[in-house]
């Protein structure tokens, strides 16, 4: 069962087109990943599924229903969250408070009148504790380190407790210990039966840890199936490393 | 005595309009320049509903609450719009078009003549008539000012709030209606300088357009970066220096004719300094 799909999706930026005519779908409760060379559309495809680009045409179907325009304030009630390439986190903000945001009330009245809670501090402290940052837990985020950021991220989408996870590149960057912390945590997403979509670029990774792979190139779709099987073909070769 | 206790009251009101003021510079990261402008909306409505209307204090106070949250909810839908510099120009436009509204529209206003004569407060029937019972008054305003903008930033509002300064896009992502806590928190602000404008308006007793100019919103933002972005207790004291800090300068001994604009390079020189030296200000947990 497809959990979320695009239907003949389009993104254009003037007169370039990002994303042309994409129809993709991702299985419930599977991780899929997204690879592709730079400039295929990847991240512009989790931009567009999570509302942070307008969407030129087509649609994208969540859960069955089918949305032609998306907020992003509203994915939390669509069951979706993400990461994105260039971490984003609230900089001048505590690594805690950087987690709580994910956990506290929405709506400006309630959160006018919303105190802090130990339940809630204790959920903060389960998500930093898993992420190896519960020590870190009173520093500003722009004091951490590269890692470190990623790490928040990560603790973010554990926190949003959601079914639907967009992973834009979780990877990039990071010491070979870092890389198995976030290997194993998203190993516990799978584990939970979250549906898990992935940008990465290293293969082996991709091999380790997908059910599914689909390869966009210039903004289309160029392949899709199981990894062996699709990373093996030529043309998707062909198309990651120009041979 | 008297002028302490006339300082004392000026630094309350300033404090009140740095204290709200910090909740959209400091928290929100939104640098508005209209302060002035809700500050002379409160003035206005005290102005013109006890003098002309016979209206109490309080209930004057009320309406220019009213007016000036219904204000900064029409510029917050515009303005909101804009992020970063192009807000900062925006809320500039504003502040420069309510000023020319209370220069202009003179069978309300008066327009450059002011309005004089404003009545003291009235509280169950006894008039508030000496200094030292209206800096009670305003300080206990200034007071209620400092626990509504305490329980706003220690909330999970407040947190947003911040979130929204660092990184608004982000935000929204965690299922924050961004749009509607910025119009909001203006909102508040631009109510609480409203009391700030009618407790001036009535302790002056006189009011002209000239005192809510765009200047008048500089000054006020200078106070609050001086005191320090998204600390409350940092606006209370950027308020106490700069009305302190012309005071200060009488007794260097500048020629009269020059000592006034002493007093504007005083507060160029100290805004520099800061933006140079400590961008966060005194006692601020955020950098501009």
């Amino acid at each position: 069962m497809n959990i979320l799909e695009t239907k003949n999706l389009k993104k254009s930026f003037g007169g370039v087109h990002a994303i042309s005519d994409l129809s993709i779908s991702f299985a419930k409760g599977k991780l899929t990943s997204v690879i592709g060379p730079n400039g295929s559309g990847k991240t512009t495809l989790v931009n567009v599924l999570t509302g942070m680009h307008a969407i030129t045409g087509g649609a994208v179907v969540v859960g069955g229903k089918s949305f032609h325009a998306i907020r992003p304030e509203s994915l939390p009630r669509l069951g979706i969250t993400r990461t994105f390439q260039d971490v984003r986190l609230f900089e001048q903000m505590t690594v805690a408070d950087n987690i709580m945001v994910a956990l506290t009330a929405r709506g400006p009245l309630a959160a006018l009148l919303e105190r802090g809670s130990a339940d809630r501090e204790e959920r903060v402290k389960a998500v930093l504790e898993k992420i190896g940052l519960w020590e870190k837990r009173r520093e500003l985020a722009y004091n951490l380190s590269y890692g470190q950021r990623k790490l928040v991220e990560i603790g973010r989408v554990l926190a949003m407790d959601v079914d639907i996870v967009l992973l834009d590149e979780p990877f990039a960057g990071l010491f070979k210990e870092m890389v198995r912390v976030i290997v194993g945590i998203i190993g516990e997403l799978k584990a939970a039966g979250k549906t898990v979509l992935l940008i990465e670029h290293n293969m082996e990774l991709i091999r380790e840890l997908s059910d599914h792979v689909i390869v966009m190139d210039a903004g289309g779709l160029l392949a899709k199936g199981k990894p062996d099987e699709v990373l093996a073909r030529r043309d998707v070769i062909e198309a990651y490393l120009g041979e | 005595m008297e002028y302490l206790i006339h300082l004392a009251v000026m630094s309350s009101i300033y404090a009140i309009l740095g204290m709200s003021l910090n909740l959209v510079v400091g928290y929100a990261g939104l640098l508005s320049v209209t302060h002035a402008a809700f500050y002379g909306v409160g003035a206005y409505a005290v102005g013109i509903l006890t003098v002309s209307r016979g209206y109490g204090f309080f209930e004057a106070t009320a309406i220019g609450m009213v007016c000036a949250a219904a204000a900064a909810w029409f510029i917050g839908i515009v303005s909101g719009k804009f992020k970063g510099d192009y807000y900062a120009l925006v809320s500039f436009g504003f502040n420069i078009i309510v000023f020319s509204i209370f220069l202009n529209v003179q069978s309300v206003t008066r327009g450059p003549l002011g309005i004089p004569g404003i009545p003291k407060p009235e509280l169950f029937g006894t008039a508030i008539r000496t200094n030292a019972q209206f800096l009670i008054l305003s300080i206990v305003f200034a007071l209620l000012t400092y626990a509504i903008s305490q329980w706003i930033v220690k909330s999970s509002f407040g947190r947003a709030l911040k979130g929204i300064r660092e990184d608004e896009d982000a935000l929204r992502v965690f299922g924050y209606d961004t749009a509607r806590y910025k119009r909001i928190i203006f909102m508040i602000a631009a109510m609480l300088a409203a009391v700030a404008g009618s407790l001036f308006a009535s302790y002056i007793s006189y009011i002209d357009p000239s005192t809510f100019s765009l200047n008048e919103s500089i000054f006020i933002l200078s106070l609050v970066i001086l005191g320090g972005l998204a600390n409350v207790n940092g606006s209370v004291f950027g308020a106490i220096v700069f009305i302190l800090l012309p005071e200060i300068l009488r007794f260097v001994g500048f020629p009269p004719d020059i000592a006034a604009q002493m007093r504007q390079v005083a507060y160029g020189a100290i805004l520099v300094l800061l933006m140079l030296y400590r961008p966060q200000g005194m006692f601020g947990e955020y950098k501009l």
